[in-house]
C-alpha cells in the first residue's frame, strides 16, 4: 500500500496515458481523436516532470541555504516536447478545418464514405474511358 | 580551444562539417519564406541539398579512411553537450538522404507546379528543407533526446508536405491519419527515452551503452526497450503497424512520395539498428530480449503478405507503397539476423531500395504529370507515347524484382547468403517466393504499359496527344536509376563498405 501511494505520480501517468490511447482508438470524431492524442502526450510530460523531483529537494536555483536540488534537466527536455505537442495539435486542428471544408463532416465514418464514393466515381470514369478506347476500334 | 584556433581555415571547415550538414538546410529554410519566390525557393532547396550531399560524401570518405568522428556541438563536450557521431553506417544514410533530396528537388519543379498552387510553392520548399534537416539530424546525432527532436521536425514537415497533395480530401485524411499514428510512435520513443534516463541518468548514446549493462536486469530498462522498439516500428511502417503508409504515399504530391519513399522509413530503420545494436547492445537485444523472435516473423509475414496485397492494387502509387512495406520486411529480416552478413545486407538494401523506389515513384510522377491519373487502366500502351518514362519504370521494376546485373540482385543475393549462413534455408526460400510475387505486380504494370494494345487507331479520342514528360523530370529519374545500376554492376566496393559499416555497428561506439 505504501509503495502504491509513494508511486502515485506514476499511477496518474498510466491512467492518463491509457485514457488518451483509449480515446484515440475508440472515438471516430477527429477532434476527439486529437484530444486523446493531447492527453496521451500530457501524460508523458507529467512523467518527465515528476522524474526530476528529488525528495526534499528545492527548485534548482543556487542558494547557500539549500543543499539538495531537484534535477532540472527533465524539465528543460520536456519544454521542447511541449512545444512539439502544441505544434502537432495545431497542425492536426488545421487539417481538421480543411477536412471539414472539403467533406462537411468531422466524423471518420462519414468522411470514409465520402472518400469511398469519390474513389468509386473516378474508377468508373477511368474504366469507362478505357472501354471507349478499346471499343472504338 | 587554442588548438582549434591554430587550425587552418580548410581544417576548420572539415572539423565542422558534421554541424554544417544540419545547420545549412535549417538556416536556408527560413530564407525561402523571406524571398517568397517559387523559383528562388526551388533553386535554394536543390542547391542546399546538393551541398549537403557533397558534405555527406566528404564525411563518408573521412570515416572510411579513419576512425568514426565524434563532434561536440558548440564545443560542449559529450556528457553535458549534444554529440554528433558519424561512422560508415550513418554516413551512408546521410549521403543517401541528401542525394535523393537533391535529385528529387530538381525533379519537383514541374510536378509541383502542376499539383500545388504557385503561391504555396515557397512554403512547400521550406517544409521540404525542414524535412531534410530532420532526416539528416536523426541520422547524425548521438543524443537520445535529440533523436526525438529531429524526428518531430521531420514528421511535422512531412505532415504538411503530404497534406499539400491535390487530391482532396484524401490528402488531408492521409496526413491526419499519419499525424495520429506518427505522434503516437514518437511519444512512445519519448517515453522510452525517459525510462532510459530514469535508469541511467544520461542521454548520450555512448554513455547509455556503457551504463545499461549495469542496470540491464531492471524492469525500467526492459520497459524502455519495449517502448522504443514499438515506437520505431511505427515510424518504420513495419507490418502490422504500416497502415499510415499506403494512403500517405498515394495522396502526397508525387515529388513528396518520391522523397519519402527513399528516406523517411530508411532513417528510422537506421535508428532502430543504432538503438538495438549499440545503445542496448547486441547481446541484450537479441539474446536476452529475443528481439529476433518478434522481428523475424513480422518481417516474413510483411514481405509475403504485402507483396500479395500489392498485386491487387489498381493505383500505381498504392501498388508501389505496398511494395515499399514488403521491401521494409526484407531490410528488417536482415537486421534481425543480428550477424555481420545480415546487417550488411540490410544496409545494402536500404541504399538500393531507397534509390530504386524513389526512381519508381518519380517515373510514376512523370506518368501522373501527363495523364492526370495513374490508375492501371489508364496506362494502356503508354510506351508508344512516353517511351523514356515507361522504360525507366520497367528498369526500376526489374531492379526491384532483383534480376542479375541490377542493384536489387545484389541486395537479395547478400540477404539470401546471410540467411543461408545462419542455416535459415526457409527464409531464403520465402525471399525467392516473394520475389516471384514482385514479378507478378511489376509484370502487371509492364504488361499494361507495353503489351496491351489499344484497338482504336487514334487514341486521340480522349481529346489530347500524350507526349513525353518534361526533360528535367525524366533526366532526374534516370540519374537515380543509373546510380543504382552503377551500384549493381560495380558492387564489390559497395559491399565491402557496408561490411565495414556492419562491423562498426556490431562493435558499438568507438
Amino acid at each position: 500500500m505504501t509503495t502504491l501511494l509513494a508511486l502515485f505520480n506514476y499511477w496518474i501517468v498510466i491512467i492518463l496515458m491509457m485514457t488518451g490511447l483509449y480515446i484515440m482508438i475508440t472515438r471516430h470524431n477527429l477532434i476527439k481523436k486529437l484530444i486523446g492524442l493531447s492527453i496521451f502526450q500530457t501524460a508523458i510530460f507529467y512523467f518527465y516532470i515528476s522524474l526530476g523531483k528529488v525528495t526534499g529537494g528545492s527548485a534548482p536555483i543556487i542558494d547557500p541555504d539549500v543543499t539538495t536540488y531537484s534535477n532540472p534537466l527533465p524539465h528543460v527536455l520536456i519544454l521542447t516536447a511541449i512545444v512539439v505537442g502544441v505544434a502537432t495539435t495545431a497542425v492536426g486542428l488545421a487539417l481538421i478545418v480543411r477536412i471539414y471544408d472539403n467533406t462537411g463532416s468531422i466524423e471518420e465514418d462519414d468522411i470514409r464514405e465520402h472518400e469511398l464514393s469519390l474513389i468509386k466515381d473516378s474508377e468508373q470514369r477511368i474504366n469507362k474511358s478505357s472501354m471507349n478506347k478499346t471499343d472504338q476500334g | 580551444m587554442s588548438a582549434v584556433v591554430e587550425m587552418s581555415v580548410m581544417e576548420q571547415v572539415i572539423h565542422h562539417l558534421p554541424a554544417l550538414i544540419i545547420v545549412l538546410p535549417l538556416m536556408i529554410a527560413p530564407l525561402c519564406v523571406i524571398f517568397r519566390n517559387r523559383i528562388v525557393a526551388w533553386s535554394l532547396t536543390a542547391v542546399t541539398s546538393g551541398i549537403c550531399a557533397v558534405i555527406a560524401a566528404c564525411l563518408l570518405i573521412l570515416v572510411k579512411n579513419g576512425a568514426p568522428i565524434h563532434y561536440a556541438l558548440g564545443g560542449w563536450s559529450s556528457p553535458s553537450g549534444i554529440e554528433y557521431y558519424i561512422d560508415i553506417s550513418n554516413a551512408l544514410i546521410l549521403l543517401l538522404v541528401s542525394s535523393i533530396s537533391t535529385v528529387v528537388s530538381v525533379y519537383s519543379l514541374h510536378s509541383v507546379d502542376q499539383e500545388i498552387p504557385r503561391e504555396k510553392h515557397y512554403l512547400f520548399y521550406t517544409a521540404w528543407l525542414l524535412c531534410l534537416t530532420g532526416a539528416l539530424g536523426i541520422a547524425i546525432t548521438c543524443d537520445a533526446f535529440n533523436v526525438f527532436v529531429f524526428l518531430e521536425i521531420s514528421s511535422l514537415s512531412t505532415y504538411l508536405l503530404i497534406a499539400l497533395g491535390n487530391e482532396r480530401p484524401h490528402s488531408f485524411m492521409a496526413s491526419f491519419r499519419y499525424l495520429i499514428m506518427g505522434s503516437v510512435g514518437a511519444s512512445f520513443i519519448l517515453l522510452g527515452i525517459g525510462f532510459l534516463y530514469a535508469a541511467t541518468g544520461t542521454l548520450n548514446m555512448q554513455d547509455l551503452s556503457e551504463r545499461i549493462p549495469l542496470v540491464a536486469e531492471s524492469r525500467t530498462v526492459i520497459v524502455a526497450f519495449a517502448f522504443i522498439t514499438v515506437g520505431l516500428l511505427i515510424k518504420i511502417a513495419m507490418f502490422p503497424v504500416h497502415n499510415w503508409l499506403p494512403n500517405a504515399y498515394q495522396y502526397a504530391p508525387s515529388a513528396v512520395s518520391s522523397f519519402l519513399a527513399g528516406t523517411a522509413t530508411k532513417v528510422s530503420i537506421y535508428v532502430l539498428m543504432r538503438f538495438m545494436f549499440d545503445v542496448f547492445g547486441t547481446n541484450y537485444s537479441f539474446s536476452q530480449m529475443l528481439l529476433s523472435n518478434v522481428l523475424m516473423p513480422l518481417a516474413v509475414i510483411g514481405f509475403i503478405l504485402m507483396s500479395v496485397v500489392a498485386i491487387f492494387q489498381t493505383d500505381l502509387r498504392r501498388l508501389l507503397a505496398y511494395s515499399s512495406i514488403a521491401q521494409i520486411g526484407y531490410i528488417i529480416a536482415g537486421v534481425s539476423m543480428a550477424t555481420q552478413a545480415g546487417l550488411s545486407a540490410a544496409m545494402i538494401h536500404i541504399v538500393n531500395h531507397g534509390l530504386i523506389k524513389s526512381a519508381l515513384f518519380m517515373a510514376t510522377g512523370c506518368m501522373l504529370y501527363r495523364l492526370g491519373s495513374v490508375h492501371i487502366q489508364s496506362l494502356r500502351q503508354l510506351i508508344s507515347s512516353m517511351p523514356i518514362t515507361v522504360s525507366a519504370f520497367a528498369f526500376g521494376g526489374i531492379s526491384l524484382i532483383g534480376l542479375p546485373l541490377t542493384a536489387g540482385f545484389i541486395s537479395k543475393w547478400n540477404l539470401i547468403t546471410a540467411a543461408l549462413e545462419k542455416d535459415w534455408w526457409w527464409l531464403a526460400a520465402l525471399i525467392l517466393v516473394s520475389s516471384i510475387l514482385a514479378v507478378v505486380y511489376i509484370g502487371k504494370v509492364i504488361q499494361m504499359t507495353c503489351f496491351s494494345p489499344i484497338t482504336t487507331e487514334n487514341n486521340q479520342s480522349s481529346g489530347q496527344v500524350i507526349s513525353e514528360a518534361p526533360t528535367l523530370m525524366w533526366v532526374s529519374t534516370w540519374i537515380l536509376l543509373l546510380a543504382s545500376l552503377y551500384l549493381g554492376i560495380n558492387s564489390e566496393d559497395f559491399v565491402a563498405l557496408t561490411q565495414q559499416g556492419a562491423n562498426q555497428v556490431l562493435g558499438g561506439f568507438k
